[in-house]
């Protein structure tokens, strides 16, 4: 079967000519950090230095950058999370001749290109809080705008995500609980709260990086302030220095590393779940034994035994 | 006994579609009582009206003398044992059994007095700390089952509980069901399309089709006394003459059939002219010729051995063919597939009732 | 005066919707109802709605409807809008045909829109062509861990900034960039390429920063696809390409209509890629739309254009779903 063999190999090939066009001027630029030349260069190599790490440090305006970068991050988690998770309740009890079109408003902001949603926010709210004079010097802020603008589509992020796994929730666990005596909100916190939980974590970890990571939707909204992705902007624009290549390799090494956590965390939980699985069986079948023999109330027939004061 | 449930006059619908139509019932205290019927006949529906999570579009429930009209299910004195368990999956056995607890500011220590109890009860006592995923079928039912409890209701709900599991630990449950039932005194309303968990579990059985109930009473009033022809057909197995009554007395009715004239009792009183059904029970045929009127002959089409018993299969009046069911020792000649054979019956195992719904195939 | 109008029309639209829930309620009695308050207790009610009213209202609706109608007015220094000057008026959009200085038709302008419809239009099918392929081996050929792991591979390089990696791109095919170098030194060429002046920069760079964007609604969908069918149409006799445009294609049509409309509106939204990658005489429309908020400071007018870039992007998806013929919502998975 030889076609089957040059299929194998032509697939091969292609995922190798894929993952070069990916990584390719990634590797190419993270050698220009560690290479001695003003300008980027890989190759010829002339000699091995951290030089560029350090001016990386030192530069001023990018590490103001990165800090507005965090706070903006942290503030569009905690505005796009519980957003994200009230609009996903919403849309399960909306009034459902509404839901089509709720549905089209909220996911309306990932379709929006980012540019239009930066500038619509800047202004909107540069009149709004242009009302008093307090509320435009208190809120009318870069940092404040970008966090709004970004949460605006980071919360579609959060609804879709929070969604999917709020779909495959089990709705008569929730009926159990409130035939059980619970209230509304206690059905709220004690049951779907929980099983939310791996999405309403993915939502939060997805939408630090997506505001972390933004660049066109912030350009407009940051107005005199910077984010670590304008500043780099402006960088790049500017001239090229080995310096960018420098914080390119240090966000490569990041995501390298939280790749393996993720990798070595999943292989965890695969063998977890398989040990309990195989608990399980091992019960199904010590189960069928007890059937065979005379029955007596409560299931005494041998195997488990007999408390005392079961009557 | 104080937790009788009370059905007045109970409509439910939706939509157009109307899945429970008017229907009353008085449940007793302290009885085990079950809903059966094929699927779509709104026992599920009676159930979830009783235990809260649908409002009646007409009608009430009373639950022990109080009128449950407004009250969520999480304000009712009932516990309901969902089909799939619905058991917690983030929680251990002992909080799934002392979450109804918990819910109600219970303490640490009164919940695992309480769960360790039941846990006793339900005879799983060093598995509390386990989650459920790593339970047996018969144990999650257990655990449902303690988990109810736990929040003492005066009436416990069972859908179907026992559908899936399989054949040998089903069996088993019911007597489990059946024991904790009369252990802990409280009225036990269960819904199943399996005749025989309710003919085997139950004090008193309703019988429902669309949404209407067709019978109540004990196993053998349901069995014996069919009151119409789709209880007669549903439960157990049942061959069916329709036809018109040519002759109707104290002591019987007589029915043209595309058999022959054939007799039975006749507890409805219908007269010559009706259109009504001739039913015999399986068990209730014998091989071989006795008086006229309660004999026929009919074409064996197979036969089915299935144990303690054959099944000798026949053609019959319509689609639907006969049944004879001959127990292993109750000798005789058994006869082979195409041969003519000649059946008869005792007439007071003869049942005529009126025309109406059969239930489906 | 128009702008206030602006923050009624959410109102409206939702008391619509209100009186018809509520009459409907009147109207049939349905045992599963319950209001929202009776579901969610009042605390969580009221939290929910206000979450969701701030974020539907204040940061989508009435934003897109306010700059809509900004869109509309002249461009005025602060204290004069609002006044005598301040009227509805289409002058920005005109301005896209019609150059307001000098009344010529706008070629540059309209020339740039339709590079950048023409260009993202490209990008969308380059990245499907060399997109497919992989998603298909991964949705169908791969196990467990080795599909883990291509996701991986294929999710790290896009933790690095978009702006970074359109730096990278920029490095190598610069003319003293790597490719050039390896060009040179094998002899192929004599002098450097200027492959960021021809516009290969652009394609290279839009395509890249995306690839991801086409595999993920490819992989979802064909990762759904049963096998056995796949294996029927090979036991059936069909060759390779058959079954692809045959069985899997058809299939897999929402994913492909949601890769290409996402790849599309992000390339003609890009403000990273044609700024960097683009040669001095290319001129991106969401370029354009830029300057006019950072150099002219002309926000009307800006205004305007990034509706038209809108309207450009919302005609494609439209025709996508058209084509495809796939309804909305099964895109959006």
């Amino acid at each position: 079967m030889t076609s089957k063999l040059v299929m194998r190999g032509m697939i091969g090939f292609y995922i190798l000519l894929f993952f070069l066009y990916l990584f390719g001027p990634l590797a190419v630029m993270s050698i220009t950090a560690f290479n001695t030349p003003a300008y980027p260069q890989a190759y010829p190599f002339q000699a091995f230095t951290l030089d560029w790490f350090v001016k990386l440090w030192n530069h001023r305006a990018m590490m103001d950058g990165l800090r507005n970068s965090f706070i903006i991050g942290i503030g569009v988690v905690a505005v796009s999370v519980p957003v994200g998770l009230a609009a996903s309740i919403v849309m399960t009890q909306i009034y459902h001749r509404a839901r089509g079109f709720y549905y089209l408003v909220t996911v309306s902001p990932v379709l929006t290109p980012g540019v239009i949603i930066g500038i619509s926010t800047v202004i909107f709210w540069k009149d709004v809080l242009g009302v008093t004079d307090f509320t435009k010097a208190v809120f009318y802020k870069g940092i404040v705008l970008a966090i709004l603008g970004q949460s605006s589509f980071v919360a579609a992020y959060c609804l879709l995500i929070i969604m999917a796994r709020l779909q495959r929730f089990d709705r008569s666990q929730e009926e159990a609980a409130l035939d059980l005596g619970a209230s509304y909100p206690q059905v709220f916190w004690h049951i779907l709260l929980p099983f939310l939980k791996p999405a309403l974590i993915s939502a939060a970890v997805i939408a630090f990086l997506s505001s972390f990571e933004n660049y066109n939707t912030t350009t407009f909204a940051i107005l005199a302030d910077k984010t670590l992705v304008t500043v780099l902007a402006g960088e790049v624009r500017q001239g090229t220095t080995p310096a960018l290549s420098a914080l390119a390799v240090i966000i490569i090494g990041i995501s390298l590393a939280g790749a393996i956590a993720y990798e070595v965390m999943k292989r965890r939980e695969e063998a977890a779940s398989g040990r309990a699985m195989e608990r399980a069986r091992l019960a199904e079948r010590a189960d069928a034994v007890p059937a065979q023999q005379a029955p007596g109330p409560m299931g005494f027939s041998g195997r488990t035994p007999a408390p005392a004061s079961a009557d | 006994m104080s937790s009788g449930v009370e059905l007045d006059h109970i409509t439910v619908r939706f939509g157009q579609f109307t899945a429970v139509n008017d229907v009353s019932l008085d449940i007793r205290g302290g009885e085990f009582f079950s809903f059966l019927g094929p699927s779509g006949c709104g026992k599920t529906t009676i159930l979830r009206t009783v235990s809260g999570f649908l409002d009646p579009s007409q009608g009430s429930v009373r639950i022990a003398g109080q009128d449950m009209t407004g009250l969520g299910p999480n304000r009712r004195p009932t516990a309901l044992i969902f089909q799939n368990l619905a058991l917690f999956p983030l929680m251990t056995v002992a909080e799934n059994i002392a979450y109804g607890l918990r819910v109600r500011g219970a303490s640490k220590p009164e919940r695992k007095k309480k769960a360790d109890e039941l846990l006793n009860l339900i005879a799983l006592p060093d598995q509390g700390q386990k989650l459920v995923s790593e339970l047996s079928g018969g144990q999650k039912q257990r655990v449902a089952i303690a988990r109810a409890l736990a929040v003492e209701p005066k009436v416990l709900l069972l859908d179907e509980p026992l559908s899936a599991l399989d054949l040998k630990l089903r069996q088993h449950m019911r007597n489990e069901l059946r024991e904790i039932q009369k252990r802990v005194g409280i009225t036990f309303i269960y819904i199943t399309h399996d005749q025989g968990e309710a003919l085997t579990m139950s004090d008193r059985i309703a019988v429902m089709n669309d949404g209407v109930i067709e019978q109540v009473g004990g196993g053998k009033a349901i069995y014996d006394e069919p009151a119409t022809t789709f209880v007669a057909s549903f439960v157990g197995e049942n061959n069916a003459f329709p036809g018109k009554i040519v002759k109707a007395d104290k002591s019987g009715a007589m029915i043209e059939t595309a058999v022959g004239e054939l007799r039975g009792r006749n507890p409805k009183g219908l007269q010559a002219g009706d259109a009504a059904v001739l039913f015999v029970r399986p068990e209730s045929l014998k091989l071989g010729k006795n008086s006229k009127e309660t004999s026929f002959s009919s074409t064996v089409l197979n036969v089915a051995f299935e144990g303690n018993a054959s099944h000798i299969f026949l053609k019959g009046p319509g689609k639907k063919g006969l049944m004879l069911t001959v127990g292993r020792l109750d000798g005789g000649k058994i006869p082979g597939q195409g041969a003519t054979a000649a059946l008869s019956y005792d007439p007071e195992l003869g049942l005529v009732l009126p025309v109406g719904r059969m239930a489906r195939e | 005066m128009s702008r206030l109008i602006v923050f009624l029309i959410p109102l409206v639209v939702i008391a619509i919707f209100w009186a018809m829930a509520r009459y409907e309620s009147k109207v049939a009695h349905d045992p599963n109802h319950k209001t929202f308050f009776q579901r969610n207790g009042t605390a969580l009610g009221v939290t929910f709605i206000g979450l969701v009213a701030f974020w539907t209202l204040f940061l989508v609706a009435l934003p897109y409807l306010y700059m809509g109608v900004e869109s509309f007015h002249p461009r005025l220094p602060p204290l004069e809008r609002g006044g005598a000057k301040d009227f509805l008026t289409i002058e920005q959009y005109r301005s896209f045909l019609v150059t307001p200085t000098d009344g010529l038709w706008n070629t540059t302008h309209m020339g740039a829109f339709f590079f950048t419809i023409v260009v993202s239009t490209a990008v969308t099918a380059l990245n499907f062509a060399i997109c497919y392929p992989l998603a298909y081996y991964m949705a169908q050929a791969g196990t467990a861990q080795k599909v883990r792991l291509l996701m991986l591979g294929l999710i790290v390089p896009y933790w690095v900034n978009e702006i970074l990696r359109a730096f990278s791109l920029r490095l190598l095919l610069a003319s003293k960039g790597l490719i050039n170098q390896m060009l040179m030194g094998l002899g192929i060429t004599d002098g450097p390429i200027d492959f960021l002046g021809n516009n290969t920069g652009l394609y290279v760079g839009l395509s890249y920063a995306y690839l991801l964007v086409m595999i993920f609604p490819l992989y979802n969908a064909i990762e759904s696809l049963d096998k056995n069918q796949i294996e029927a149409a090979r036991d059936l006799g069909a060759p390779w390409w058959r079954i692809h445009k045959d069985v899997v294609m058809p299939y897999a049509k929402p994913g492909i209509a949601a890769g290409c409309t996402m790849v599309f509106m992000l390339s003609a939204g890009s403000l990273a890629a044609p700024q960097f990658l683009g040669g001095p005489r290319t001129l991106w429309f969401t370029s354009i739309v830029y300057d006019f908020f950072f150099q002219a400071f002309n926000w009307p007018r800006g205004a305007a254009y990034a509706f038209i870039l809108l309207a450009a992007c919302i005609a494609f998806v439209m025709l996508m779903l058209r084509l495809f013929k796939v309804s909305l919502g099964e895109t959006i998975k």
